[in-house]
């Protein structure tokens, strides 16, 4: 039995310890928010958090992310509510919209770590995810947005 | 015999349906050319089948049926954003669901050509109002009074003089009961409220939080999962296998051979199907398979590029049009050019890799998936299972991009199969690698273009093409030439330019090839606008100022002015590179500037893209603007970052570690400009891709004097 702390909530579950975590988050947890795109940290749609950190799910073995405290998109915000969920919305990021779960994920810890990133630091942080649609762009001006949001939020 | 009282003008008939108070669809006869507007009343009553493209409960909940695949092109806004106009509804009122693949129903289903809205948008619109209309004859009758003193909006009908009111919902029982007028009033442009607004769309709350449900994520009860280690060389049978230690594997349960139908060829596999897709991913990895790939050539992309080459320079190929006599011309004229332009094979590549949820019952057959052509799917499981037809369901899920692979048949055929065998319903998952190694692959081409200048004039224009076809694979005769050969290249060129000529080599392998975004426009763009603008540096003229001399027609003058316009385009300045082409495809024509320079580092960087797209009639600008936005990222990969080779009949790119995706400091700047006009809707989706390579490089050649004719090229080298 492996206890897994997901979007805070305990679960124990009998899988082999090398699975990758995005296999038992997707497969045994069914939250299918989380996506398979290369299996080999090269694209970042599996993207979760594991203690607030940015982690591929799909080559974190479960043996690692045992008792840690792991978030996944299904966990970001309670109400899609993110400052970088609003921003998505406000500005129709996702096409396929695959892609997109990964790059919030990778997103919200750039916008923690950094409440005003440039140009650059966007491209430094989000340089592991792929988005085969193209909506870089916009991804861009999105968390340019949130970072707005989030400044906003914090005058109140 | 189609029942005479079925028409446009008779459409509607007593409904008596409990739950559905006003149903409308659109019935396709297989006798007539035009297709039907209908009630469900009146099509049960005469036994036909309809499509339910649009319902009214008696609650005023409206539902409309999206019979497209939304793969990130936006029909699941676009579709309703087009009813809700017509029939006077708030789009927040208006709820979504896919069809199920139904041909009989929705007429074509596939989600290609760009043709989600240009193929139906005017029997939407004539349908919504076709409702609207009743249910204000319906609130009128009510009240005795005109019609013409009645109006509708947000779902209500409103009587002007009294400010009297009624929701749909009270009105659709009465509503079905009448037969709507002959005429019905379409709105004008300048009326809408919704189409042409850059509204946002209704599936972005959804994917955002990670609700949208894509084929990966459907799950059913008592499902299995599945990997099939298929044929690497696409071709070879399987010899045999030895499964003893992938049946070790803790949660695989059956490992067995299975054929995937992929045109006419088979591919052998041998699938392990297993209690969660880890399990049967780790069973593939213990398992031992023997091909036998005798019998059929092992390409290598040197040799398929080396014989390419030879033919352009020996043959003539067959004539796919030809229009004066551009080879007297160029025999007798001194100022030609004689080139070769080259692109190469491409995977799809969609982020979601290849996947279908199958479960074969002994009378039934139901599918989900991430499906481009439901009704083509059905077709096909229907012809190689024998079950009718109208036993096979096929279910659309969200599709995490497409880009034409997901428009075919081989992947649902085989889950099927898989399914049959088990006994059980199975998710087929396809691993990245299997979704970069097993193509169908977009074909390279090579193209030979000729020209000849007299006087500052194009005097001959001869291209040959030499590439695979895929009207071949599909039943096409051998001696016919590529039906797509002129793809890509702007209609009105062919009014002033007196001499020209296409023809198409005949050029095969066995490497199956396919469609990819935009189809042969992809390629062929590259090859004829790049020559235009050699034609116009040889003539020594501005390349935006020669387009406008041969594309006489008025939009694509007006076009031309705005490129123009939007980029500064006469402004420019030394040290930057200014690049333009010009195509059609699907009924839309884009062009696009390119802006580079290089920067301090000593690279030629791509500063700006300007697309301006007239695609004629059109829903949403934001949706176009995005789709133009990503045309222009992926045409950006395959020219300067990845393609398919193949080595000893091999695909040599296996994953993103080498085959190279763009990323985000890669993404140039891209402003989106759409022309404002009444004309036919054309497509979307596809047409901002075949411009941007062409534009590219023609920006490289302007700043440092080179002219690439090869893709993919390096950014870094130039
Ligand atoms: S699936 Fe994990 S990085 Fe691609
Ligand atoms: S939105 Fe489709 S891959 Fe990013």
């Amino acid at each position: 039995m492996i206890s897994l702390n997901v979007n805070g909530k305990q679960h124990q579950i009998d899988a082999d310890p090398n699975m990758p975590l995005l296999w038992a988050i997707r497969d045994i947890l069914g939250l299918t928010g989380t996506k398979y795109g290369c299996g080999a940290a090269q694209c970042g749609a599996c993207t979760v958090h594991m203690n607030g950190e940015a982690v591929r799910s799909c080559v974190t073995k479960l043996n690692r992310a045992a008792g840690q405290q792991i978030v996944t998109i299904e966990g970001l915000s309670a109400n899609n509510n993110h400052p970088l969920q609003l921003a998505w919305n406000e500005l129709n990021v996702p096409q396929c919209g695959y892609c997109q779960s990964g790059q919030l994920m990778s997103a919200a810890v750039l916008l923690r770590e950094n409440l005003n990133p440039t140009d650059q630091d966007i491209d430094d942080a989000m340089s592991g995810n792929i988005c085969r649609c193209g909506t870089y762009q916009r991804i861009r001006a999105a968390i340019h947005k949130a970072a707005h949001i989030q400044q906003e939020a914090a005058k109140i | 015999m189609e029942p005479k009282e079925i028409s446009r003008r008779n459409f509607i008939r007593v409904s008596g349906l409990a739950s559905a108070a006003l149903c409308l669809g659109v019935y396709f006869p297989a006798s007539a050319k035009e297709e039907v507007i209908v009630s469900k009343a009146a099509a049960d009553a005469r036994g036909i089948e309809m499509n339910a493209w649009l319902q009214i409960d008696t609650d005023g909940k409206v539902t409309i049926t999206d019979h497209r695949a939304e793969m990130g092109q936006g029909s699941f806004q676009s579709v309703p954003q087009i009813v809700a106009e017509e029939l006077e509804v708030d789009l927040k009122d208006v709820n979504v669901i896919f069809a199920q693949g139904n041909p009989k129903k929705y007429g074509s289903q596939i989600t290609g050509g760009s043709s989600t809205i240009r193929g139906s948008y005017k029997q939407l619109l004539h349908l919504s109002a076709t409702a609207r209309t009743v249910l204000i004859m319906a609130a009128a009758n009510k009240w005795a009074v005109p019609v013409s003193e009645c109006y509708a909006e947000s779902g209500n009908v409103i009587h002007k003089p009294s400010g009297k009111k009624f929701h749909y919902g009270e009105l659709v029982v009465d509503a079905s009961k009448l037969e709507a007028p002959k005429e019905i009033q379409l709105k004008k442009i300048s009326e809408y409220k919704l189409i042409r607004k850059p509204l946002n769309r209704r599936d972005t709350p959804i994917k955002t939080n990670g609700e949208a449900i894509f084929g990966l994520d459907k799950r059913l009860p008592g499902m299995l999962y599945a990997v099939v280690e298929r044929n690497p060389r696409m071709r070879g049978t399987l010899k045999s296998f030895d499964s003893t230690a992938a049946l070790k594997v803790p949660g695989v349960k059956k490992v067995f051979k299975v054929q995937m139908k992929v045109y006419d060829t088979t591919r052998d596999g041998v699938v392990i199907v297993a209690t969660s897709t880890w399990a049967a991913m780790q069973g593939r990895k213990a398992l031992h398979v023997v091909w036998d790939d005798s019998g059929f050539e092992h390409v290598n992309t040197i040799d398929i590029v080396k014989r390419q080459e030879e033919l352009l320079k020996t043959s003539e190929g067959i004539s796919f049009k030809t229009q004066g006599d551009p080879d007297g011309v160029l025999k007798q004229s001194s100022n030609t050019i004689d080139v070769i332009y080259q692109t190469p094979y491409q995977a799809h590549s969609a982020m979601e890799p290849l996947n279908c949820i199958a479960h074969y019952q002994p009378d039934k057959i139901e599918v989900w998936g991430p499906i481009q052509a439901p009704d083509w799917i059905q077709g096909n499981l229907s012809d190689e299972f024998k079950i009718p037809k109208e036993n096979v369901v096929v279910n659309m899920t969200f599709l995490g991009g497409g880009f034409g692979r997901k428009a075919f048949l081989d992947y649902p055929y085989e889950a099927t199969l898989i399914s049959k065998e088990i006994g059980a319903p199975v998710q087929v998952v396809w691993s990245r690698e299997d979704d970069t190694t097993q193509g169908p692959f977009r074909p390279g081409i090579a193209y030979r273009c000729q020209g000849a200048i007299a006087n500052g004039e194009i005097s001959a224009i001869k291209f040959r093409v030499a590439g695979q076809n895929l009207d071949h694979w599909q039943g096409g005769k051998r001696d016919k030439p590529n039906s797509s050969t002129d793809e890509g290249f702007v209609k009105p060129y062919f009014n002033s330019i007196k001499n020209i000529s296409f023809s198409d080599i005949n050029f095969e392998l066995p490497i199956p090839p396919m469609w990819w975004r935009s189809v042969y426009a992809s390629t062929h763009g590259f090859g004829y606008e790049s020559f235009m603008n050699e034609m116009a540096a040889l003539a020594g003229k501005d390349q935006l100022d020669f387009r406008r001399e041969y594309l006489k027609d008025e939009r694509c003058q007006k076009l031309i002015d705005r490129m123009e316009e939007v980029s500064g385009w006469k402004s420019r300045k030394k040290n930057e590179g200014y690049g333009v082409a010009i195509t059609e495809c699907f009924n839309t024509t884009v062009g696009q500037i390119v802006k580079v320079s290089r920067h301090t580092d000593g690279k030629v960087k791509i500063d700006q893209v300007w697309a301006v797209m007239d695609c004629g009639w059109y829903v949403n600008p934001d949706i176009i603007r995005a789709q133009v936005e990503g045309s222009v990222l992926m045409a950006l990969g395959a020219a300067t970052i990845h393609e398919i080779t193949f080595k000893d009949g091999l695909p040599e790119q296996r994953n993103f570690y080498n085959y190279l995706m763009p990323r985000m400091s890669d993404m140039p700047p891209v402003e989106v400009h759409i022309m404002e006009n009444t004309a036919d809707a054309g497509g979307v989706g596809e047409p901002g891709l075949p411009p941007f390579s062409p534009a590219l490089t023609d920006a490289i050649y302007d700043l440092t004097g080179n002219r690439i004719r090869k893709l993919p090229f390096d950014m870094n080298k130039v």
